[in-house]
């Protein structure tokens, strides 16, 4: 069952294949499961947004395809990216992939460019080191880059540093960074969520045009379900390190199955909320170091019922290509 | 003081009822051409150097009983607007009249009062709370300075935090740490209730809980008002959840007021291209309806040096030289005299190309400038 | 196993949100209690309790004068009967005036670091809460004397004072000053920009009562930490002023004085000669791994 978790098309082999993915933090006798067993696939030219809140998981889950963990992290299963097997790489080879094959985009660009160098340097090296062509080429590249992520007069951003940017340019130039060497996976971590309204809807339209043009994959952390809708093309909602609810992102929007999704969409303020009370869902997300057992979403939800704390339930087929994880859900679908 | 203190549990609430902004002609807070420049360092032994032109002549009333929504972008000058209105930054000009008293000046209302009346929700935030302090001492301690007994002020702080949803039997001598996002935020309000003020000034007081967390506050908020009659002040940069709490509200762009109003109004017939811009950035939460265009170019511009004229011209796909000579005031338009924006392009005889024709019929460009 | 849980609200449930079931503590009892659970510290404040205990009891449990010379039993070696660990180049018993000379020299460790704390986070506190002008003048006074070596100074001071154990009490205390007045700002400083020190304000309450009531809270266990830290240090100094004459003068028992005079003998009786530089090196080290100690047992992720 949890094989088939999304079905890639038959004609496409997927770019990345996850398969019981786990990752836990270990320190001074204490151990925090961060990620539960995830499976996925992805195929070129697609979106997969992780959407959940803080203490999730999906950060982490994101992270642990490139193992960009802390030393403490433990990671298990199998990802395999564009047929390597990213666990048996070693450090060499790892760093390899990094920027060629797969790179990462930051919710804080200023941490993520270096302050002493300027931003067509940054870029240039990036060319240099993996593809060994010259400097000259590499500062190309660069020009290009900027270019393609809408800077404007980019010739002259070529010597700026990142503070001399604003917030929208320097996401860009990192986005700029990110693809230098064309990766065939980008890696996107809330890359809008510290950004203003108008430049945030900005660089949304700017990464779905990219897509489009470079045929990338991608994968996109984000805790806003309005992110979410503007750039996915499937979601996976994820509670206490799981996916608890796949789909198109349409239809987990119209549909919803799982009772975390349903909570989640009732407790979001959007632009056609009642005035008046909203539905929140009562509680707070679990404790990672305390997890209930079975459901870890049974304590807050309102149709629980007893055996909901037995077992964790597995992720059921509602139709192909949509799943959720919830007892209620498997009950009334043939499995 | 025992007696000012006691919870206001008990008054009746007429704040259900709609507040007329026009009739209420006894504004809670009225706010004046309020202005703060910071000066930046630099420039030799702090001689020269640049300014911050963080709020520059901010005008607005609060009526008794009403949500007033700010919102706006980083470096509006929304959140340094609430701190102005504490004191807890000194305005360089500019008057505030809290119920028909000044406050500050030689005969003024004094900070204490002013502090006692207006509170300030903070940002959840681990910095909000002395990681020292249990809850209980936290609540309590504004109450202590204020010149309450230890024990009556531990008694007070069980109630609010009671009044919040917080069991003081569990809640009252935790740390900190010990506490939830959204309960950190709950008593975050607490502490700002515990001195019974009539105006609460929230400051992002949602922003940055997670969603199914963030609607437990704001529906703990609506809940407070309407049990306390309070007024408040809504500070955010979600629009969405603007518009959700509140009657009026007030847009702001680089240090100025662009755009005031009814929250429907504002939202279905906005008159300020940023203002239209704002709210046609918001997300769309329906795939299959997403935004195609993006509503204006370009990032905010530095308020240290904001352009001449109209701030907004900039990036203003209707700018045009009048707009980089005169600063637009803020003016009524339409059908809704409590709704006004500050563009050139809806001042009758401003000189812009699309404004409305000297006496001319101004409800045919109720919704200014063409989409 | 099935368990039936309904939960209305977070604020009703603390085994969601707050997770493990807890005891009740306070910071400085969660503190104390990592303290003792550390063997390193608890083996050294045995080590300095014995020591103290020693010095306070000091006429009681000593066997011989500290004062009465004897030229007879001049630098006899240590173990000799009567003498357990030898006599000086008076033929004073060592034994006797190694107690009494922890009387000072402990004195010594502890009260300019005392003092120094005291006045040094009363000054780093006000300079950081106020920043601005204040902080100017009194940071900038700071660093004048932060700019000499802590020997230097401690000399230059001393000498101009002259010897004596007051003198050099109080040398020591301005020595010690400058340095914790810069810990205390800087954690004032990081503490006075947090959201609650502002909403404290908001409350109406005035400056004093926030330094105490939410900065003082805050900054004690960095400045207790880094004071803690230079208890050996003041010993060491202490006693290099002695060694140089310019602390206590003889026949008054101190461990530098004891190193300065039986120097001459080093080469007759190299053990004694030793014995009061290896009170010296204990009683700092233990000093200086409490502190180590302390600074663990107080780091508590807020």
């Amino acid at each position: 069952m949890a094989e088939s978790s999304m079905p890639s098309e038959k004609t496409n082999p997927p770019l990345l294949s996850v398969r019981g993915l786990t990752a836990a933090f270990r320190s001074e006798g204490m151990s925090l499961d961060a990620v539960n067993g995830v499976d996925f696939d992805l195929t070129l030219g697609k979106t997969l947004c992780l959407l959940g809140e803080s203490g999730s998981g999906k950060t982490v889950t994101m992270r642990s395809l490139i193992r960009l963990l802390p030393p403490t992290a433990r990671i298990g299963g199998r990802i395999e990216l564009d047929g390597v097997d990213v666990q048996s790489l070693d450090d060499e080879h790892l760093r390899a992939i990094r920027g060629t094959k797969v790179s990462m985009i930051f919710q804080e660009p200023m941490t993520a460019l270096d302050p002493v160098f300027t931003v067509g340097h940054q870029i240039a090296e990036v060319v240099v080191w993996h593809e060994g062509v010259s400097w000259s080429a590499g500062r190309k590249r660069a020009l290009e880059m900027l270019d393609l992520v809408q800077v404007p007069s980019a010739r002259r951003r070529l010597d700026s540093y990142s503070h001399e940017l604003s917030g929208g340019l320097r996401q860009r130039a990192m986005i700029a960074l990110a693809l230098a060497c064309r990766p065939k996976l980008l890696l996107a971590d809330e890359p809008t969520t510290a950004l203003d309204a108008t430049v945030q809807i900005q660089i949304l339209l700017l990464l779905r045009e990219l897509q489009r043009e470079l045929g990338m994959a991608t994968i996109f952390v984000t805790h806003d379900l309005g992110v979410a809708c503007e750039i996915a093309d499937r979601v996976a909602v994820m509670y206490a390190g799981r996916f608890v609810e796949t789909g198109e992102i349409g239809e987990v929007i119209k549909t919803p199955q799982h009772p975390y999704t349903i909570g989640l969409l009732r407790s979001t303020v959007h632009a056609g909320s009642e005035k008046g009370r909203l539905t929140p869902i009562p509680g707070a997300p679990p404790d990672l170091l305390n997890m209930p057992p079975g459901c870890a979403f049974a304590p807050r939800c309102s149709r629980a019922v007893g055996a909901c704390s037995d077992h964790v339930p597995e992720l059921a087929q509602v139709k192909p290509g949509r799943e959720a994880r919830c007892i209620l859900v498997s009950e009334t679908t043939p499995s | 003081m025992k007696g000012e203190i006691a919870i206001q549990r008990e008054h009746p609430t007429p704040a259900s009822e709609p507040v007329d902004t026009l009739s209420a002609t006894r504004p809670f807070l009225r706010v004046q051409g309020l202005k703060k420049y910071f000066r930046l360092r630099g420039g030799s032994f702090g001689l020269a150097g640049a300014y911050v032109q963080a709020v520059d002549g901010v005008s607005f009333v609060v009526a008794t009983g009403e949500t007033l929504g700010v919102v706006g972008e980083s470096g509006c000058g929304k959140s340094t607007t609430a701190r102005l209105l504490m004191r807890l930054i000194e305005p360089d000009e500019g008057q505030i009249t809290l119920q028909d008293r000044n406050v500050g000046g030689h005969n003024g209302m004094s900070l204490r009062t002013l502090r006692r009346q207006v509170q300030l929700v903070f940002q959840d935030s681990y910095a909000s709370l002395n990681p020292r302090h249990t809850m209980a001492e936290e609540v309590g301690f504004g109450l202590i300075a204020q010149g309450i007994k230890r024990a009556e002020a531990r008694r007070r702080a069980n109630e609010v935090l009671e009044l919040v949803g917080l069991e003081p039997a569990i809640f009252a001598d935790r740390y900190p740490h010990e506490l939830s996002g959204g309960q950190r935020q709950r008593v975050n309000v607490a502490r700002a209730l515990a001195l019974s003020p009539q105006l609460l000034l929230l400051d992002e007081a949602v922003s940055s809980l997670d969603k199914s967390v963030e609607a437990q506050v704001l529906n703990l908020l609506i809940e407070i008002k309407n049990r306390l009659n309070l007024t408040y002040v809504f500070i955010s940069h979600d629009l969405n959840v603007v518009r959700f709490i509140s009657d009026r509200v007030l847009v702001m762009y680089l240090g100025k007021v662009v755009e005031t109003g009814p929250v429907e109004k504002v939202y279905t017939a906005p008159g300020h291209p940023y203002t239209r811009a704002l709210i046609a950035s918001r997300l769309s939460m329906d795939p299959s309806r997403r935004v195609e265009a993006a509503p204006v170019a370009g990032d905010l511009p530095s308020p240290i040096n904001p352009p001449s004229g109209c701030r907004f011209r900039t990036r203003c796909p209707f700018a045009e030289s009048v707009c980089s000579l005169r600063e637009p005031p803020l003016e009524a338009f339409g059908d809704d005299p409590a709704h006004s924006a500050a563009c050139h392009a809806l001042i009758p005889g401003s000189g812009h190309s699309r404004a409305p024709a000297p006496g001319g019929e101004p409800s045919t460009r109720a919704n200014g400038a063409p989409k | 196993m099935a368990r039936r849980t309904t939960y209305v609200d977070e604020t009703l449930t603390p085994q969601i949100a707050g997770g493990r079931t807890r005891i009740q503590r306070t910071y400085w009892q969660a503190a104390r209690r990592r303290l003792v659970r550390d063997p390193v510290s608890m083996g050294c404040i045995s080590i300095l309790s014995l020591m103290v205990a020693a010095a306070i009891f000091a006429p009681w449990i000593t066997p011989h004068d500290p004062y009465v010379t004897s030229i007879v039993n001049r630098l006899k070696p240590v173990g000799t009967p009567g003498y357990l660990l030898g006599t000086d180049e008076l033929g004073r018993d060592m034994l006797t005036r190694l107690i009494y000379g922890g009387r000072i020299s402990l004195l010594m460790g502890l009260l300019p670091i005392a003092v120094a704390t005291l006045f040094g986070s009363v000054l780093g506190v006000v300079a950081g809460y106020f920043g601005g002008k204040t902080n100017m003048i009194i940071m900038r006074v700071a660093d004048v004397f932060f700019a000499f070596p802590s020997v230097l100074l401690a000399v230059g001071l001393a000498g101009a004072l002259g010897a004596g154990v007051v003198n050099v009490l109080i040398s020591l205390s301005l020595v010690f000053i400058p340095p914790i007045t810069r810990v205390a700002e800087a954690a004032t400083t990081q503490i006075r920009t947090q959201d609650f020190v502002e909403a404290a304000r908001a409350t109406g309450a005035s400056a004093p009562r926030i330094i105490i009531g939410h900065v003082m809270t805050n900054v004690s266990s960095p400045i207790l930490t880094y004071a803690s830290s230079l208890i050996g240090l003041s010993i060491v100094l202490a006693s290099g002023l002695s060694f140089l004459g310019l602390g206590m003068s003889p026949p008054l028992a101190d461990w530098g004085l004891m190193l300065n005079t039986l120097r001459q003998s080093i080469y007759l009786a190299p053990v004694n000669a030793v014995l009061p530089g290896v009170m010296i090196l204990i009683a700092s080290v233990c000093f200086n791994l409490l502190s180590d100690g302390l600074r663990t047992a107080m780091d508590v992720k807020p």
